[in-house]
């Protein structure tokens, strides 16, 4: 399935995917930056240093104005999923809802009303007051992740709940294992580190700035040290958090594991793949053309197994294993796409005379109806595929997505333990080709944010909630000329407005810690 | 007891609250529709924009939790209306997209398009988002084009459950002058109270006097138009819902009989009517008295909740199907499970520490009146 599709579904989904990863340019420099600022003035409250004073508001005004359009892009998408995705809402808002909200009355309003005494507040409150609320703020910036990272969590993973085959829809029955969902709370540590990650690299790459400006030398080397310590800790929290999200993949969602390392035979003791090139020929799942062109393995041997079964000699399932069934899995054989597809028609076939039953006062007819659409709902959103291609994500986007993403992720870190060694060498300032590629470094970050999300969510395709809802039934009911016009409507407003954040924010930078 | 129909009830009466203090807090919105008619020069503008600027957050923050309280508590209405109104929805979505950014980029070096354009963008925010949530609102009481069909999920080529029945999808309120009236009323009352909330706030005397003219100029059209919406309304059919079979039926001044059948609704909602026109005529009357906003503030949020929760209680449908009835939404039909209503209660009973941390740090920062001093020494200004 392409991105651009002139449909309404293809529209829809460009949408999403673009309003989306607008917001998440945003997001993690809040997160990031967040506390990076909150540590220097906690230094500033300890040391009572000006110095910290001014290093912390430098980089809060670059806080404020990422911020501000930060948030003016997530209000699109806590609509989005009413306007577009509307049937989605309904099937599933008893439980996805209730994490959107909570987001509102926790997060967001802690965060709103917190921002305003950290800006406004200087002169106003006293100086722990006034840390305490720069604290609270990015406590509520990092809330707000967590809630709708639980909300994404569980449509990777759906758990704690039931169908209601008179209400047709899904409805919670454990508010807890949602929450607590291994995969929710892993996204949330994954993501918000990620943020981490991101501030660090945005802090010494600007801080390097100045020092290859040779100005403001003693800020730049304060805010260096502070993100090369924060940089090394960030990055290697991602690499732990991310080997466990390549775990959970593997256990709930093997096809996307699958398409991430673009494996189609299932493999015993498999390895995992450093780097590869897809092979364009291949177009078919079954047919006997070598998916690869070139690829070079982890030299660790059976690496991949390990990664998603703890276990070097673990089976781990290929694409065609997933379409044609019949490996071994924890839960018994696995089976075809094809009995899958059966059982789902079955459960929506069961679904629709429960109901015409249930109209016509038929009451013994019903109860067998219903017995037949629980035992097959499993399978529910099978029903709505035909093909099993449709099973497969867009296997170049994910795979190579997810080894850039990981790839990154390693030269973060070496790039971090190489300016915390010339921080505490002190001469830094002298390493003119490290401070270039630190300051080069920035956009990597983003990067490496957008991929990750690239590899969540394309490779979740083609599920809105992972087997019970396809993304073609979770759509609105709208012409795609509406949902076409809307998406350039936001492209041009975003862009605009990216174009004077980048603007504003290197004028800022320019001015320099001094200027106030 | 805690029912399910309890449950229910309650979720109406939050997201009615919320609506109330959302249409309070609008009153931000109503200041932006001012600030180049109430200022004469440069500095006042800047003062203006400062002091909405404090503020500007809360009434985001309130639509956004609005938004997501609606989706917990009432999916299918979330569902329906955000994708049926499609064009309102937008809009409404877009202009407060312009406002967010607006404050903090305006006063900035490089923004690329100028402060004019920044204030222009709070000036649209200002008119459009207060007219458009009135008239979204109003709908609640006059009805809307669409059909739900739960059913539908098991057809899998056209799997959608709600669909709207015109291809306007939601500009058609437009076409009714009873939306209108509120959307009108709406925006003349956002402008009167932020002409209430300037002379609370600001320590500058030119803008106070006209501050006090502005009150009398949209407190009169405020008072046309929401007394036409309410008495229309009142006199109106209503859609009304049979308690036992859940047939929707029009029923001739549902409206004014469920105020009769709650008399408890009804005294509020008349000592919120006072209150707003006391904070008004007080203020006309007296040049000390600079509490009006207060009075007003709190008056609005009542009479809103109430206006809302007539349309929700006493078996109505609060949001009808104007063209096939029985699909219209009520409290029960379009509700969460009793489970999700009862995890988000607990969850609301925090509501009242939100309130409360909101209006220590409210004023915290504001010991005194604001004026062009404090803007100009302030590191953070806009
Ligand atoms: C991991 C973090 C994360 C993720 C995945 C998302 N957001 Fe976000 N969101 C934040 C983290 C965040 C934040 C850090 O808390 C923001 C960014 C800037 C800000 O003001 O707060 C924010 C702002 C923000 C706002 C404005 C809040 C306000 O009024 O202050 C809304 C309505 C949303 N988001 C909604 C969403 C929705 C519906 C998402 C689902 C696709 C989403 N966000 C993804
Ligand atoms: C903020 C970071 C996010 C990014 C960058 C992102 C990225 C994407 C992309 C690329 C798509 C399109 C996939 C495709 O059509 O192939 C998409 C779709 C979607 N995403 Fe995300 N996503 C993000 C967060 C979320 C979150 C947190 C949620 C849920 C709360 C979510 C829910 C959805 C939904 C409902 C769709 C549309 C349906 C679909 O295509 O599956 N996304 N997103
Ligand atoms: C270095 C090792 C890394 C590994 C092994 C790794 C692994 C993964 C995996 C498997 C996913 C998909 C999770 C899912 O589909 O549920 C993912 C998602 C993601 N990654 Fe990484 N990642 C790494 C580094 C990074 C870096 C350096 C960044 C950014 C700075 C990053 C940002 C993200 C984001 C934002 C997501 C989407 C959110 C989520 O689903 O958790 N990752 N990562």
């Amino acid at each position: 399935m392409e991105l651009l599709d002139v449909s309404l579904l293809g529209w829809s989904r460009a949408q999403f995917a673009m309003t989306a990863m607008y917001h998440w340019l945003f997001v993690p420099l809040t997160l990031g930056l967040g506390i990076i600022m909150s540590v220097m003035e906690t230094l500033y409250v300890k040391t009572g240093k000006e110095e910290w004073k001014k290093a912390t508001k430098f980089w809060m005004t670059l806080f404020g104005v990422n911020f501000a359009i930060g948030v003016a892009t997530g209000i699109i998408l806590e609509f989005e999923f009413g306007t577009n995705w509307s049937n989605y809402s309904w099937f599933v808002g008893d439980i996805f809802g209730a994490p959107l909200a909570i987001e509102g009355i926790m997060a967001f309003f802690m965060e709103a009303t917190f921002i305003s005494i950290m800006f406004f507040g200087w002169n106003k409150v006293s100086k722990k007051f006034h840390l305490a609320s720069t604290w609270l703020t990015i406590l509520g910036a990092t809330l707000s992740a967590l809630w709708i990272l639980v909300a994404n969590a569980w449509m990777q993973y759906p758990i704690g709940m039931e169908f209601n085959p008179d209400m047709t829809r899904n409805e919670m029955i454990d508010f807890w294992s949602i929450l607590l969902s291994p995969v929710a709370i892993n996204k949330f540590l994954h993501s918000v580190f990620s943020g981490w990650v991101l501030g660090a690299l945005f802090v010494i790459g600007v801080s390097a700035w100045f020092l290859l400006k040779k100005r403001d030398t003693d800020f730049a080397l304060r805010s260096m040290k502070v993100g090369a310590i924060f940089g090394v800790i960030a990055t290697a929290l991602i690499i732990w958090t991310g080997d466990s999200s390549a775990y959970h993949v593997s256990q709930k969602q093997p096809m996307k594991l699958a398409v991430m390392e673009g494996l189609y035979e299932g493999k015993t003791n498999a390895d995992l793949l450093a780097f590869g090139v897809l092979n364009p020929d291949k177009k078919a799942y079954n047919d006997t053309i070598d998916p690869f062109l070139m690829k070079m393995p982890v030299p660790i041997p059976g690496m991949l197994s390990f990664l998603g079964y703890r276990d070097f000699n673990a089976f781990v399932p290929g694409i065609k294993d997933i379409i044609e069934g019949g490996y071994e899995t924890p839960k018994g054989t696995a089976l075809p796409f094809t009995e899958k597809r059966t059982r789902g028609k079955a459960a929506i076939q069961a679904l629709a005379d429960y109901q015409k039953a249930m109209a016509a006062k038929d009451t013994t007819s019903a109860a067998t109806y219903k017995a037949v659409l629980k035992e097959n709902y499993p399978y529910f959103g099978y029903g709505y595929l035909e093909n099993p291609e449709e099973l497969i994500p867009n296997i170049p986007m994910v795979f190579y997505s997810f080894h850039f993403m990981v790839g990154l992720g390693m030269y973060f870190l070496a790039l971090f333990i190489v300016v915390l060694f010339f921080v505490y060498r002190k001469n830094i300032e002298k390493q003119k080709w490290l401070l270039w590629i630190s300051l080069l470094t920035i956009p990597l970050g983003y990067v490496a944010g957008e991929l990750g999300w690239v590899v969540t969510e394309v490779g979740r395709q083609p599920w809105a909630i992972q087997d019970v809802l396809p993304v073609q039934a979770a759509i609105s009911n709208i012409s795609s000329e509406s949902v076409k016009l809307t998406f350039f409507l936001f492209l041009i407003l975003f862009t605009a407005l990216l174009v004077a954040e980048v603007r504003i924010m290197l004028k800022q930078i320019k001015k320099g810690p001094e200027a106030d | 007891m805690i029912t399910y129909s309890f449950l229910q009830h309650y979720w109406w009466f939050i997201i009615s609250l919320l609506g109330g203090i959302l249409t309070f807090l609008l009153f931000v919105q109503g200041g932006q529709s001012m600030l180049f008619s109430l200022s004469k020069t440069e500095d006042e503008r800047r003062l203006l924009v400062n002091v909405l600027g404090r503020k500007w957050e809360y009434t985001f923050t309130t639509l956004v939790t609005f938004g997501g309280g609606l989706f917990a508590s009432f999916p299918l209405f979330y569902s329906t209306s955000f994708s049926g109104a499609y064009w309102v929805w937008m809009a409404i979505l877009f202009c407060f997209t312009l406002q967010a950014v607006s404050y903090e980029f305006q006063s900035k070096p490089g923004n690329v398009y100028g402060k004019r354009t920044y204030q222009s963008f709070l000036f649209i925010n200002g008119l459009l988002g207060t007219i458009l949530i009135g008239a979204a609102i109003a709908t609640f009481f006059t009805g809307s084009d669409f059909i739900v069909n739960k059913g539908n999920i098991t057809s899998t080529f056209q799997p959608v459950i709600s669909s709207w029945g015109n291809e306007w999808h939601g500009l058609e309120a437009l076409l009714n002058l009873r939306n209108w009236m509120l959307g009108l009323a709406v925006f003349f009352l956002a402008r009167t109270q932020a002409s209430l909330f300037f002379i609370n706030r600001l320590s500058h005397e030119a803008l106070e006097k006209r501050s006090r003219k502005y009150v009398l100029y949209n407190a009169v059209p405020f008072l046309v138009f929401f007394l036409t919406f309410l008495i229309w309304t009142l006199l109106s059919e209503g859609f009304a819902v049979d308690p036992q079979t859940g047939v929707v039926s029009l029923e001739k001044y549902k409206y004014f009989t469920n105020l009769i059948e709650m008399p408890v609704i009804l005294v509020l909602f008349l000592l919120g009517i006072v209150s707003v026109l006391w904070g008004i005529i007080g203020t006309l009357l007296s040049e000390k008295f600079k509490k009006g906003i207060w009075f007003s503030g709190a008056g609005t949020i009542v009479t809103v909740c109430c206006l809302l929760l007539i349309a929700g209680y006493n078996n109505t449908s609060f949001y009808p199907s104007s063209t096939n009835l029985q699909s219209s939404l009520t409290i029960f039909n379009s509700s969460s499970s009793e489970f999700t209503l009862n995890a988000m209660s607990i969850v609301s009973l925090m509501i009242p520490f939100v309130a409360g941390y909101i209006f220590y740090a409210w004023r915290a920062l504001e010991k005194k009146r604001t004026d062009i001093e404090d803007v100009n020494n302030d590191h953070h200004a806009y």
